[in-house]
């Protein structure tokens, strides 16, 4: 028997009738508006992260239906994907890393500029997954710090749109001064990262 | 006349008479095995003879077999001829220990990368090969993953829970 479809027929009302995003905290005034520099960079940054998807197997699948036009990743200020790892402020790591790729995933991190995050999606890239053997890197966070995990084999599109916007979240209120900090250099040794 | 399992077996006792063991022809596939010594002969033999020439490597592997005391590691041939297609598959053994067989690179070029796999796995030292160093797994791996004695996980892990595993 076909599965009965069921289409959405709730009618959900708009608030307003053009959605815009919150502003930061500050003083408006006829023609002026001030706030504090680090809010106002975050917001820029927080909706233009472009990123750079390290797909090497079947969380990529879903990884393509989520930059497709269904899920659709460029509502929430990624349009660009980009290739080139200095361009890129977040490496989306989806998929099984072999311990052979290693090396070149981090090379790929070492490539990026600051400020930089990382997203891994899926079981593997956060833990391993399945692949308990002596080939399989047990967790990308051995090699690079990760910042959002998602978890999932494969994680569906929403969950991983879910982890972007965590990421989001972090992009936003982090201190701009965060990568100077003596904790944050201190990560980075711990990772033979300068 | 086709070539058949009887007149190959006939062409190697007429060559080597005792020297081959181990006859069998699981699935029609004639098999049989030799001292690790003479393997480049056999094969060098299989290669030349007008009636045989076969002048195809399909596969080269090694097995691990714990229990066979002095003979613990394999290297499996298979052989191929083209002309009259028929296939044959050649065994030699050596002592975990001391797993020093020689090279058939020279002979089979197919035989280069598929010997620095066995090495890479089984360990298996291939006298003569001229580049025997790891090919699949990391340079830095210090053991040979796929013989026995090996978990196959990843013994580095820190963060699993062996009873979450089922294996406590």
């Amino acid at each position: 028997m076909a599965r009965p479809v069921q289409y959405n027929i709730t009618n959900k009302r708009l608030e307003t009738p053009i959605s815009i995003g919150e502003a930061p905290e500050g003083y408006s005034g006829e023609g002026f508006f001030a706030s504090r520099l680090s809010d106002v960079v975050g917001l820029a940054r927080k909706n233009s992260i472009w990123p750079l998807p390290f797909a090497t197997s079947c969380c990529g699948i879903e990884f393509m239906a989520l930059m497709a036009s269904h899920y659709d990743l460029a509502r929430f200020g990624s349009e660009r994907v980009s290739f080139s790892p200095r361009q890129c402020d977040l490496l989306m790591v989806m998929g099984t890393i072999a311990k052979k790729m290693a090396p070149v995933l981090k090379q790929v991190y070492i490539q990026m500029a600051e400020p930089r995050w990382v997203l891994a999606m899926g079981a593997c890239a956060s833990s391993g997954g399945i692949f308990d053997t002596y080939s399989v890197l047990q967790g990308i966070d051995q090699i690079i710090p990760v910042d959002v995990y998602v978890p999932g084999c494969p994680p569906r599109p929403e969950a991983v749109l879910d982890g972007f916007l965590r990421v989001q979240d972090l992009v936003e209120n982090e201190s701009l001064r965060r990568r100077n900090s003596d904790k944050y250099k201190e990560l980075m040794k711990t990772y033979g990262i300068q | 006349m086709a070539l058949t399992n009887e007149i190959i077996r006939q062409k190697l006792i007429e060559k080597f008479g005792e020297e081959i063991t181990g006859w069998e022809e699981p699935y029609g596939m004639l098999t049989f095995s030799t001292a690790k010594d003479l393997n480049l002969k056999v094969l060098q033999f299989l290669y030349d003879e007008p009636t045989l020439q076969f002048r195809f490597m399909t596969d080269l592997c090694g097995v691990h077999y714990p229990d066979n005391e002095g003979k613990e590691i394999a290297v499996v041939y298979h052989l191929h001829n083209l002309v009259e297609n028929i296939r044959i598959r050649y065994k030699v053994f050596a002592d975990v220990n001391k797993p020093d067989i020689f090279s058939a690179s020279a002979l089979y070029s197919a035989a280069n990368w598929m010997e620095r796999e066995t090495y890479d796995f089984y360990g298996v030292n291939f006298i003569g090969h001229p580049n025997l160093k790891r090919i699949l797994n990391v340079d830095d791996m210090e053991y040979f993953p796929l013989r026995k004695e090996f978990p196959l996980e990843d013994q580095k892990r820190t963060d699993k829970d062996d009873e979450m595993f089922g294996r406590s």
